[in-house]
């Protein structure tokens, strides 16, 4: 049971990066981004192509972030130059990405079993695989959250929030709201890939199929995180991605363990997620519900 | 200090729904001008202020801002010569944004973003200071998400805002017509305020006659895309809002009676 605790925080930490990548575009831009599920595989296929070629793992997954740059800005281009609605230009990236990862790769999968990867030097110091996923993951994670909560306190990363919350007032104040979008997709979309690398990395597989339903997975954690740890300050809502990260690979972990077919588990996700984004329309229903209600007994 | 010369905008040019807003349309407007601007709907005020402000580029004639011709910028890169106050108070500021937040954003209109601090603790002194004016109690509020403010305090803030770092132009669309009328009445006289302190080259609609002749030093009525009627100093000081209808009908041939702009 300990054992499947600590696969569940170490998975959690490795996918937390994407989630903060999800949070870029969906919460601070306003965007829902489906290029990340190209990205994720993208960052996947091209470490593991890199390993499997004799290359450095560090410079792998570098590299895999630079790529994941670069979607984003193929999917910005596509969204802010040609006036193409985000959801469909990510929707393109994503489909543009498959071939391009079948080509990275070579074929649908990669294995770079008993390869080196980023996890290897700390495993070489003794520490077991899960604890070697947990320290790169939670390492990379906290300084991704420091960083990121640096920028945003920037004129620069303000000039980004400021555009997803109104472009109007943006533009008025000399902001190419344009270019704002592009960054915001540019950084999500390289988080989003380097995430995918070292999941890849840890599992020591690459497959052209695993970035399907990983912006459901990413949404699923983020409004977890935001649940259960809040939104108070923004350093806290970073973190809280974290947080929501694991708590969503536990989650999983926990209904597995009590006997759910692996193939139910997008069903549970989206069920899930689907529940969750309804929330806030769910309650103001019951509270008109109750208002008309008791307004209805008052009048009697 | 604004030039607009032989200004046409046609929306949806060439299809069943075409418009044309502003129709040949020559306005010069001097430096310290207080223009108010009047007109019934879909007379072509907004989309005159849109056009200057760049929001829309217009089908024909030229545009320039102190010696600059602005006709063909983008809204981003003629925002350093403009200060705007939007009709709807969501438009001005950023509601997930803290008050002092909005106000570094606008501190730096015009200026490349860098990877500098957004707020500095130097300008949250000069805010509060502003803030303090407004006489609505802003100033202790600098941390306060700018969504959380009422109609009333939004204008005001995005007033603020519009003539932190000073405009060559300031434009101001129906700013207080979403407002209630004791709140509008204040709105109004603060931006009076800031546009005589500041020597503010000013353009503001509105729809009410009284707050058009009570404010500024010239008027102009718009009525189908072009600039109806133009007044200015001892003639405007003089004028009422009989004159001003006698006006109207004598220049267009057409009588007020059920236009909104009456009801004021
Ligand atoms: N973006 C647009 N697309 C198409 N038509 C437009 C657009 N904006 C304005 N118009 C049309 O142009 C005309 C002038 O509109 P405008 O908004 O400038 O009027 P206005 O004088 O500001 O009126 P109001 O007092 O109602 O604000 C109207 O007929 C309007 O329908
Ligand atoms: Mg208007």
């Amino acid at each position: 049971m300990g054992q499947i605790l600590l696969g569940a925080v170490a998975l959690g930490l490795l996918w937390s990066i994407m989630t903060i990548g999800v949070y870029i575009t969906y919460r601070i831009l306003d965007i829902a981004d489906l290029t990340v599920e190209g990205s994720i595989t993208l960052g996947a296929a091209v470490s593991t192509a890199m390993i499997h070629a004799g290359q450095s793992p560090f410079l792998a997954s570098a590299a895999a972030l630079l790529c994941g740059l670069g979607a984003g800005f193929v999917s910005g281009l596509l969204h802010t130059k040609l006036r193409i609605p985000a959801l469909l230009s990510g929707i393109l990236t994503m489909i543009a990405l498959w071939s391009v990862n079948l080509r990275v790769m070579g074929s649908a999968n990669i294995s770079i079993l008993r390869l080196p990867t980023i996890f290897t030097p700390i495993q070489a110091l003794g520490a077991s695989k899960y604890a070697a996923w947990v320290c790169v993951g939670g390492l990379l994670a906290i300084a991704i959250v420091s960083i990121l909560y640096w920028f945003f306190g920037t004129e620069l990363g303000s000039a980004v929030r400021a555009t997803g919350n109104n472009p109007t007032m943006v533009r008025a104040q000399g902001i190419h709201t344009d270019n704002m979008i592009l960054l915001g997709l540019m950084i999500s979309n390289a988080l989003v890939a380097l995430s995918g690398s070292l999941i890849a990395q840890s599992q020591a597989f690459a497959d052209i199929q695993m970035g399907t339903g990983s912006i459901v997975i990413g949404l699923a954690s983020l409004i977890v995180g935001e649940v259960l740890f809040g939104r108070r300050n923004f350093y806290l809502r970073l973190l809280s991605l974290i947080f929501g990260a694991i708590t969503y690979r536990i989650i999983i972990a926990t209904v597995m363990e009590l006997g759910m077919n692996p193939n139910d588990l997008k069903l549970f996700t989206a069920v899930t997620v689907a529940l969750a984004l309804s929330m806030p329309h769910f309650r103001d229903y019951l509270q008109t519900l109750r208002k008309s209600l008791t307004g209805g007994l008052s009048k009697c | 200090m604004l030039r607009m010369a032989n200004v046409t905008k046609i929306f949806n040019r060439g299809t069943v729904n075409e418009k044309t807003a502003l129709s040949d349309v020559t306005l010069t407007v001097s430096d310290g001008d207080f223009v108010t601007m009047i007109g019934g709907n879909g007379a072509g005020k907004s989309t005159l202020l849109n056009c200057v402000a760049g929001v829309f580029l217009p089908e024909e004639g030229g545009i320039h801002i102190d010696q600059a011709d602005v006709t063909k910028l983008g809204e981003h890169r003629r925002a350093k010569y403009l200060g705007r106050v939007f009709q709807d108070p969501m438009m001005g500021t950023a509601a997930d944004m803290t008050i002092e937040e909005n106000l570094a954003l606008a501190l730096r209109r015009g200026k490349p973003r860098t990877l500098r601090w957004g707020v500095t603790e130097r300008e949250r002194a000069r805010y509060k200071a502003l803030l303090k004016r407004l006489g609505l109690g802003l100033e202790a509020r600098l941390t306060t998400k700018a969504g959380l403010l009422s109609g009333g305090q939004r204008q005001a803030l995005t007033l603020l805002m519009a003539t932190l770092e000073r405009p060559k132009l300031l434009l101001l669309d129906e700013h207080t017509a979403a407002l209630d009328p004791k709140t509008a009445e204040k709105v109004l006289a603060i931006s009076d305020e800031f546009i005589r302190e500041g020597s503010l080259t000013t353009l503001m609609v509105t729809h009410n006659m009284r707050n058009a002749l009570q404010y500024g030093n010239r008027l102009l009525m718009m009525h189908e895309g072009r600039v109806l009627i133009d007044v200015q100093g001892e003639e405007k000081r003089r004028l009422t809002v009989e004159d001003l209808l006698s006006l109207f009908e004598r220049a267009s041939g057409e009588t007020l009676a059920s236009d909104r702009a009456l009801l004021s």
